[in-house]
């Protein structure tokens, strides 16, 4: 299978949105696009299923590799293993929701949906990257549209979460890409495959690893770069807040485990901060969460409590603890896409996001009262739900580390969900239960367009929920070759 | 008959009959300013083509002149820049009295980079130097019902003797220590002498002063603002672009044997200027000071790629000069057709734009894009490669300042996009009809800079023609 397909599918739809006319012309080329590349995705899972159960034991599957500037030794090298694969159907499936969100999207139309299929863009090509560089290019492409889809589609102080959030992540890249130069002057490749192959010198790796993962880190909300969150999600249109939490925080995460397999002995070295950080970020996040009042900050917040996990799962270094990370990611991703697609649901009717001024709506729409629950529940980490699963691995996985200070940070963390429940069922309680208030009573339940996406991101949640197994065999073989590269060190030392 | 002059001699030529023709026409009856600019379009269109045929290296008068692929294509992008800078002032030249005039100051700075770029000695070098200055203190000064266009224009010559002088002061110790001019047996005789590297000193602030470097940048800015938009975008993009060209030259070539320590020198230069350019950058309100200053923290960019003394560090230079080209023209195109039609120069004159001209805001904000090195244009390119070449030299230092630069110039970049697209106006600039000739002008550049980028050809072939120390 050809995956360069994942970015030309994005390139042919955002060029035919350019030239469709009208509304509806744009909007059915959007979908269409997002539901062939859904399609696209679940085709490469099966051929990546049939490889596998084939005895394809290689690392990266449908490997392509063209020169791209050949006098710097840059490649188009192109592949993907069970960790991207699962990323690339997280995003396709996510496209698909937000677009179906935006459907009624009248201010600029043209625009919205071109600037939602130029990010989706970049997730894919960053998912599939195998050189570093096209890895960089791809992340960049992805921040611009973020900056014009908030300030321009926002609400709030939207040009400056706008303003915000962009020099943020342009920092992040900035320290990306130092980490890459780093990489690149020492190996004269950005390869990602000939870079594992021949390892990179110990002192290069612990001066460049910092600059490489905290890069990333800022994509992920690590702590202290969070701050970008709250005010990006909050002031960005629903599809947009779908696309950031769902999707482009996730290449903060990946990024970062990336880093961690190029750079082991690094990543043994520094591991306690990265844990350090996660902790902060998990526990602060959880409780800023508490003194939020209006839902999108609420998810938001929490979004960085959920991502503290990634960074958690990936800096405790072993293979139970990693895969966690991972399934964090989708189940993150799924859950927190469709808590602001239930959000945006509500505030589109309500015209308000504060959990004061709401209440009872779940007699006025059932539909969207229930997706907003089933969120809330998957985020609190009910069992049956993806949240549950995701966690439980990362818990596990941690407590799997002997060091007593370890064990703190999983203990402390573990905590925080009690903290999550807290803010989870007071926010469902006051704003889906109770009585309602009487101008919200008449409001109208979820259209077919908002239905469809809701129960597509619910499918994900609980495939992942009751079924882990699926996913997990899906990763497992690629945590097992990061492991032997995480393990490449310890032997060695 | 030796024809060799003739061919490696073609662009210089060209160029000067072109000059003489335009003094014919001059001379001759009233024509429409619509043909005489239709007729010069063509006439610079030809010369770029006529760029492209026969490479060939040689030399003429005694070294003087030197000529290989690498200069020729050199003088091609300046060609390709006049003829997109001649494109996009289409609005505003229509309707002034001296469009000749224009054109004969401009071409004639051109031909004196070109034979400045050209030049293998420091005679040659130094009165194509002039040639290329001179005129353009005249052009600057073409609004002639402005203060500040003349004012600019004073401070272009004022600003220009004075590194001259210095330049020539270099240029004269240099003579005292090696007892000659010419480029290849300077080389011979250099040896790091105090007086020399005095001489090699004063030579490179007359370098600096050419191309804004800080602490030499003080006149851009005023100069810029104060000039017609088609003189600044020239004085911005071509002037910069011939002066870079032949330091990388000259320094590659003849100062290799100090090479450790004009690498200092750079590096001093560089973090200045970037830091410099970014911090002034942010606070301006003028479209053309705007540029100017950001302008100015680009060429520290370039001169980091310059440092690396490397064929990659040679490759990066060009290869960003061609996209600061295409991306700082569209800027720049946008503000003149802009400034031609209405008026408006001011950043915040542009807010709400996108409601009014979403196309001319396409154009603006994937130059700014650009210049600000955000994929998938090809300033990210550009920008990278630069870096990646100065990384080589193992100065991360210098590479973590640029990159955190980077997000410094980003937000001021993002803050022109902000008022085009985001920022309430209830007076925004009313919707424009552009001349058609402006607009192909844009499409190029825009063209140019996302296909610059993602086309790696240009750069491999850059590369392949370029050398290093």
């Amino acid at each position: 299978m050809n995956l360069t397909l994942l970015i030309l599918i994005p390139l042919l739809t955002a060029v035919l949105i350019l030239l469709a006319k009208g509304l509806q012309q744009i909007r059915v080329i959007g979908l269409t696009g997002a539901v062939v590349q859904l399609g696209l995705a679940g085709m490469l899972l099966n051929s990546f299923l049939a490889e596998r159960a084939a005895g394809n034991k290689a690392t990266y599957l449908f490997e392509s590799d063209q020169t791209w500037f050949k006098a710097l030794n840059i490649h188009y090298h192109i592949g993907i293993d069970g960790i991207a694969l699962s990323m690339i159907l997280l995003t396709s499936v996510i496209v698909v929701a937000g677009i179906l969100v935006s459907w009624t999207m009248e201010k600029l139309s043209k625009e919205y949906f071109f600037l939602l299929v130029l990010l989706s863009m970049g997730a894919y090509g960053f998912f599939i990257s195998l050189d570093l560089f096209t890895l960089f290019f791809f992340l960049e492409v992805a921040v611009i549209p973020k900056f014009l889809l908030i300030g321009i589609w926002g609400s709030g102080d939207k040009t400056k979460s706008a303003m915000k959030l962009a020099l943020m992540l342009m920092a992040g890249s900035a320290l990306v890409m130092v980490g890459l130069f780093g990489i690149y002057y020492n190996t004269q490749s950005f390869d990602i495959v000939q870079i594992t192959q021949h390892g990179i010198p110990v002192g290069v790796q612990k001066f460049f690893f910092p600059f490489a993962f905290l890069g990333f880190g800022v994509f992920a909300a690590l702590f202290p770069f969070h701050t970008w969150v709250p005010d990006g999600h909050a002031s960005a249109p629903t599809a947009a807040s779908m696309f950031l939490a769902g999707i482009s925080m996730k290449l903060g995460g990946y990024g970062c485990l990336r880093i961690v397999t190029l750079m082991p002995d690094a990543a043994h070295t520094y591991s306690w901060i990265i844990i350090l950080l996660a902790t902060i970020a998990i526990i602060y996040g959880a409780f800023a969460t508490m003194m939020q009042t209006d839902l999108k900050y609420i998810n938001a917040y929490s979004s960085i409590s959920h991502c503290g996990f990634v960074i958690l799962g990936i800096g405790m270094l072993n293979k139970t603890s990693i895969n966690g990370a991972v399934i964090q990611m989708v189940s993150h991703g799924l859950m927190t896409a469709l808590f602001f697609a239930a959000i945006g649901m509500i505030y589109s009717r309500t015209h308000t996001r504060l959990v004061a001024q709401l209440g009872g709506l779940l007699k006025a729409m059932p539909f969207i009262s229930t997706v907003f629950v089933i969120a809330g529940l998957c985020s609190l980490g009910l069992p049956g739900f993806s949240g549950f699963v995701a966690e439980m691995t990362v818990f596990v996985g941690s407590w799997q580390n002997p060091n007593g200070a370890y064990r703190l940070a999983t203990v402390l963390s573990g905590a925080s969900i009690v903290v999550t429940a807290v803010y989870i069922l007071r926010a469902t309680g006051r704003a889906i239960m109770g009585p309602i208030s009487t101008e919200h009573a008449v409001l109208s339940d979820a259209t077919w367009n908002e239905k469809l996406a809701a129960i597509l991101l619910i499918a994900g949640i609980l495939i992942i929920g009751l079924a882990p197994f699926l996913i997990n065999h899906l990763i497992m073989p690629s945590t097992d070759t990061i492991m032997l590269q995480l393990g490449k060190v310890v032997v060695g030392k | 008959m030796n024809y060799t002059i003739l061919l490696h001699l073609r662009q210089e030529l060209l160029l000067a009959a072109l000059i003489f023709l335009l003094l014919f026409i001059k001379l001759g009856k009233d024509r429409s300013n619509e043909s005489i600019l239709n007729f010069i379009n063509l006439a610079l269109l030809v010369n770029l083509v006529a760029g492209f045929c026969c490479h060939e290296t040689g030399e003429l008068f005694n070294g003087m002149f030197n000529t290989n692929t690498i200069i020729v294509f050199e003088k091609n992008l300046l060609n390709l820049a006049v003829l997109l800078i001649s494109m996009q002032s289409y609005a505003w030249l229509k309707t002034n009295n001296n469009v000749i005039e224009f054109y004969l100051l401009t071409l004639t700075s051109l031909l004196g980079m070109f034979f400045m770029i050209s030049s293998g000695n420091l005679l040659m070098f130094y009165l194509g130097l002039e040639m290329s200055t001179i005129p353009l203190a005249a052009a600057a000064n073409f609004d002639l019902t402005k203060r500040k266009s003349s004012e600019a224009a004073m401070k272009l010559i004022l600003s220009s003797a004075f590194s001259s002088a210095i330049l020539l002061l270099g240029i004269s110790f240099l003579y005292g220590t090696t007892g000659t001019l010419s480029f290849s047996i300077i080389t011979a005789h250099l040896n790091g002498n105090p007086l020399q590297l005095f001489a090699f000193i004063l030579l490179v602030t007359g370098f600096a002063f050419k191309i804004s470097a800080v602490p030499f940048h003080l006149w851009t800015a005023d100069v810029y603002e104060g000039s017609p938009v088609a003189v600044t975008s020239f004085l911005s993009v071509i002037s910069k672009a011939a002066v870079l060209f032949t330091l990388v030259n000259i320094l590659y070539k003849v100062f290799t044997p100090l090479a450790s320590s004009w690498y200092l020198i750079l590096m001093v230069l560089t973090a200045a200027t970037i830091l410099i350019g970014n911090l002034f950058a942010l606070r301006q309100d003028n479209f053309k000071r705007f540029l100017a200053f950001s302008s100015i923290a680009q060429v520290g960019f370039i001169l980091i790629g310059i440092s690396s003394s490397s064929q990659a560090g040679m490759a990066s230079l060009i290869y960003f000069v061609l996209i600061y080209i295409f991306s700082n023209l569209a800027a720049f195109g946008v503000v003149s057709v802009v400034s031609a039609l209405t008026g408006k120069e001011n950043i915040s004159d542009f807010k709400g734009f996108y409601k009014t001209n979403p196309m001319l805001s396409w154009v603006l904000t994937i130059a700014l894009f650009s210049l600000a090195g955000v994929p998938p244009t090809a300033g990210f390119f550009g920008k990278l490669f630069l870096l990646m070449a100065g990384a080589a030299k193992g100065n991360y230092g210098i590479i973590i300042f640029a990159a955190l630069n980077m997000v410094i110039s980003f937000y001021y970049y993002l803050s022109v996009v902000k008022a085009i697209f985001m920022d309430e106006n209830s007076t925004p600039i009313e919707k424009m009809t552009v001349p058609v000739v402006s607009k192909i002008a844009m499409y190029i550049c825009v063209v140019g800079v996302i296909v610059t980028g993602l086309v790696s050809m240009v750069y491999d072939y850059i590369h392949s023609i370029s050398f290093g120390l």
